[in-house]
């Protein structure tokens, strides 16, 4: 199993995408980090970066890089191995090179340029992301055969939790403004993991804004131990749960 | 040493295998023969466990291949068209393969992989490869675990007359050795002078397995081409 | 008066002395005298002090007031009460008792004492000239009825309070029908309302204080001609809490302050003719929030850094008036090397108003689509109020 990981790993090093998103991320961070003049406001631009680059790569990668190895996988398939260990290697290798471009560009400029709690949640929450949006291109493209089409839902099921997910909760919010609904929205939030991040994130930074009205119930939930273990165990529901489906059907699919 | 007992698959509505039952033994080189899309290929991999048959059970020295992978220990398998990692070199494929079978350097066949002259060329990525050169490499790769049963998916397609001939020499050297050779092509002449056995499928039927003498008597030719048109001539293939 | 003073004689209370009680030696003490109280636990109900005469602590000297009593009452003028340790003041609902009241008197001075645990803390009722100055107060309860404020000034003049420390009261300093005092370097922190709340009190300043962390931070109403100087307001933290509540103020200075971490830095509402200059927001979650029942303020020089939002208004009318003040928000350019940006600044953002309507939309901070619909708003504005600009923004933060 540990060779499995080790060649997909080394192959994506090599890969030219991974080594132009590690360095693209690393461009965006530093100029970010040199251009405003306190760390914080730094963060904040990077989150919008962390919160709508990582989450894209890391599914739309993942998606064509399992298309294009579909070969390398039967080759995998037709030796010795378990099947679960064969598509779980590739998960880790995969997920493992996707956070390595991940923590060489975004992580290292952080840890220099804004060494805080804040800054550690948002290296924290790429990496969860990282993780659970390769899991849902594992399950995608386990699911449908087609590349296009396994490209194309990949595509949109980003734009579904980067953006539409929100217009709903928005349009949600409009629409039962007059009720209680403030519990809900916690609740309703713990189904995009990057509203989580940002909400995480939301907390360190904008503390004093979160401490109004609504803020404080998102502060009591998020803030306290038992909702922090809560939110964790969410966010690697969110890695496990497509990862297992996928593992389930890789082990009955014909090649 | 194979023991295929009813297996049938279907993709959705299309029936690809229809109950088929065969037995098949060391020491004998096998012609999976059939029109295309007749349900070859994906005989072959149910047999590898790359494809999961609807019904039916796949033996593999008496022990039934369902949700097992260490049987394939003893298997090589060639496939069609070799694909493998384009960033990856000749070198590293081999040093990966030679990780997953885990079997120590002085037991492995280096035969074909010198005679293909393949050290020359451990330095180039696969993705710079031509299709005959990745034959060689699936071929090499095939053999080189000195495996009970060799599974060979049109095996000289893309290879140069010097090297098809290499490799018939190799698969005729290795029957000897009381091995279970099975070959699916479609150039008839190759196989005239390798194979022992005969099976012919149909749309997903098996029409009849029988050796290849049986075959010719039956048929009154002496080629096995020429068996196998008299053969596709007869309605329902009664002979 | 000066009669008096030259024949002034110093009586001794104490176990070591003549006179055991502090309510005897005050009994035979004339106007003009000191009385020097020894060491030690002095339980004697409510005393009275109704004569002209310095009242001192000599080493650590309790006076306990046994829950029940009210352990000084100041009921004459020229009264100095100092260095004493006052605890346990009874507590009714029927009238305020307070660990040190003055009634209706003039000219006292309370100096150095500690209060601790008092249902008041230093009440000043319909006095005058009355100074209050290094005094440690700090009450325990929880509940905000069971606790009363710490220093508390009603229909008063000339106050002066100065340099006191107060912990854990209902209000820090409460002022109601107070003119003409000065409040100076006091640090009132964790009261469980206001820091500092005062009605109806005008011609008063309030200089160098440091409000931190109170309940609702610190609430001023109903008053005219404030003068607010150096003070800082920090951490002042919840739904209802404000670094400054400014309601019905008029024809006054806020200058040179510092909001520092607070929910609303400053919150106005029916506020005229305000002048708030050279302060610092920063870290705050609003900057200002400013009711349309405001007008004529006037926000100049000040620096805006690290708010989640800077300036906030339900209004759709324009009636205060922002010039040269810092906004770290600000992207636009200066052609001119002027020090000055050439475009204006807009410091109310498109979700602001949002979550002034809709609180909860907080929950969709930084999300793509909200900043989508920000940088819209930027270019074509049509949701947030056309007039509320700055159009002198500077490029660099104004040194205070």
């Amino acid at each position: 199993m540990n060779k499995i990981i080790r060649y997909v790993f080394v192959d994506l090093l090599r890969n030219r995408t991974i080594i132009f998103y590690t360095i693209l991320l690393l461009i965006l961070s530093i100029s970010v980090f040199s251009m405003e003049d306190n760390y914080e406001k730094g963060l904040v631009s990077l989150l919008n970066i962390v919160l709508f680059v990582v989450p894209l790569v890391s599914i739309v990668f993942s998606s064509i890089y399992l298309y294009n190895s579909a070969e390398f996988i039967n080759l995998l398939v037709s030796q010795p191995l378990k099947r679960e260990n064969i598509w779980l290697s590739i998960f880790v290798g995969l997920a493992g090179a996707l956070c390595l471009s991940f923590l060489i560009g975004v992580g290292i400029p952080t840890i220099i340029y804004a060494y805080s709690t804040s800054g550690l949640t948002l290296i924290g929450c790429g990496l969860l992301l990282t993780l659970i949006f390769v899991a849902i291109a594992m399950w995608t493209s386990v699911l449908i055969r087609d590349k296009a089409k396994g490209i194309g839902l990949a595509i949109l099921l980003w734009l579904y939790f980067g953006l539409l997910f929100d217009a709903l909760v928005l349009f949600m919010l409009f629409q039962f403004s007059d009720y209680p609904i403030e519990n809900i929205m916690v609740g309703l939030s713990m189904f995009n993991p990057i509203d989580i991040c940002r909400i995480l994130i939301l907390l360190q930074l904008d503390l004093s804004a979160m401490m109004g009205y609504t803020g404080a119930i998102f502060r009591e939930f998020f803030g306290n131990a038992l909702g922090m273990g809560i939110t964790l165990v969410v966010m690697f529901l969110w890695c496990i749960i497509p990862l297992w489906l996928s593992v389930r059907h890789f082990k009955k699919k014909d090649l | 040493m194979i023991n295929i007992q009813h297996i049938s698959k279907d993709f959705g509505k299309f029936k690809v295998l229809k109950d088929i039952t065969l037995s098949l033994d060391g020491g004998e080189c096998v012609a999976l023969i059939g029109p295309n899309g007749s349900g070859k290929t994906t005989l072959i991999k149910s047999i590898l466990g790359m494809v999961v048959p609807n019904a039916g059970i796949i033996q593999f020295e008496g022990q039934n291949i369902q949700h097992k992978y260490t049987y394939r220990n003893e298997i090589g398998y060639m496939p069609q068209v070799g694909q493998y990692p384009e960033n990856m070199t000749i070198g590293q494929v081999f040093d990966m393969m030679k990780d997953i079978r885990k079997m120590p350097d002085s037991q492995l066949d280096y035969e074909l992989y010198n005679s293909f002259d393949l050290p020359a060329l451990l330095g180039k990525r696969m993705g710079t490869l031509s299709g005959g050169t990745r034959q060689k490499v699936s071929a090499c790769l095939a053999f080189m675990f000195n495996p009970k049963a060799l599974i060979l998916d049109e095996p000289t397609a893309g290879l140069d007359p010097l090297s098809s001939e290499i490799l018939k020499a190799k698969i005729q050297k290795e029957m000897k050795q009381n091995k279970l050779i099975i070959i699916s092509s479609h150039v008839l002449s190759d196989l005239d002078d390798l194979v022992s056995q005969i099976i012919y499928l149909q749309d997903g039927k098996l029409i009849f397995h029988k050796s290849l003498n049986q075959l010719k008597q039956d048929t009154g030719t002496d080629k096995l081409s020429k068996a196998i048109a008299k053969v596709m001539a007869v309605p329902d293939h009664k002979i | 008066m000066v009669a008096g003073m030259s024949h002034a004689a110093t009586i001794h209370v104490g176990n070591a002395s003549a006179i055991k009680e502090i309510k005897k030696g005050i009994s035979v003490a004339k106007n003009g005298d000191t009385v020097i109280v020894q060491a030690g636990l002095y339980k004697e109900g409510n005393i009275i002090v109704d004569k002209q005469i310095t009242l001192m602590a000599s080493g650590q000297v309790i006076l306990d007031g046994e829950k029940k009593f009210e352990p000084i009452s100041v009921k004459s003028p020229f009264v100095t009460i100092k260095g004493f340790t006052i605890r346990g003041s009874g507590h009714s609902s029927m009238n305020d008792i307070a660990g040190v009241k003055i009634y209706n008197t003039k000219h006292v001075k309370i100096i150095d004492n500690i209060l601790e645990d008092n249902f008041f803390g230093i009440y000043s009722q319909n006095s005058k000239h009355v100074e209050i100055y290094g005094n440690k107060i700090q009450a325990y309860g929880k509940a905000e009825q069971l606790i009363g404020n710490g220093i508390h000034g009603w229909k008063s003049d000339s106050l002066h309070i100065e340099n006191n420390t107060i912990v854990g009261h209902r209000d820090g300093i409460y002022l109601e029908f107070v003119t003409h005092t000065k409040v100076l370097q006091n640090l009132s922190e964790r009261n469980l309302r206001y820091g500092l709340h005062f009605m109806f009190s005008h011609d008063n300043s309030y200089i160098a204080n440091t409000f931190r962390a109170n309940g609702a931070g610190v609430a001023v109403m109903y008053t005219k001609h404030v003068h607010m100087e150096g003070n800082i307001f920090e951490e002042n933290w919840g739904d209802a809490a404000y670094g400054l509540l400014l309601k019905d103020i008029s024809d006054s200075q806020i200058i040179n302050n510092q909001f520092d971490r607070n929910t609303a830095a400053i919150f106005m509402e029916g506020t005229n003719r305000v002048n708030i200059e050279n302060n610092l927001f920063k870290g705050n979650g609003w900057g200002v929030k400013i009711q349309a029942s405001c007008m004529d303020n006037t926000f100049n020089n000040n620096n805006f850094l690290q708010n989640t939002f800077d300036v906030a208004t339900n209004g759709t009318m324009t009636l205060n008036y922002f010039a040269n003040n810092y906004w770290d928000k600000y992207e636009g350019y200066d052609l001119n090397k002027d020090g000055v940006g050439d475009i204006p600044f807009r410091p109310v953002s498109l979700f602001s108003m949002m979550v002034e309507r809709y609180p909860s939309a907080m929950l969709l901070f930084r999300s793509f689509m909200v900043t989508l619909f920000d940088r819209t708003e930027k270019l074509l504005p049509s949701l947030t109020p056309e007039g509320l600009k700055d159009d002198s923004p500077r490029m660099k933060s104004v040194k205070v």
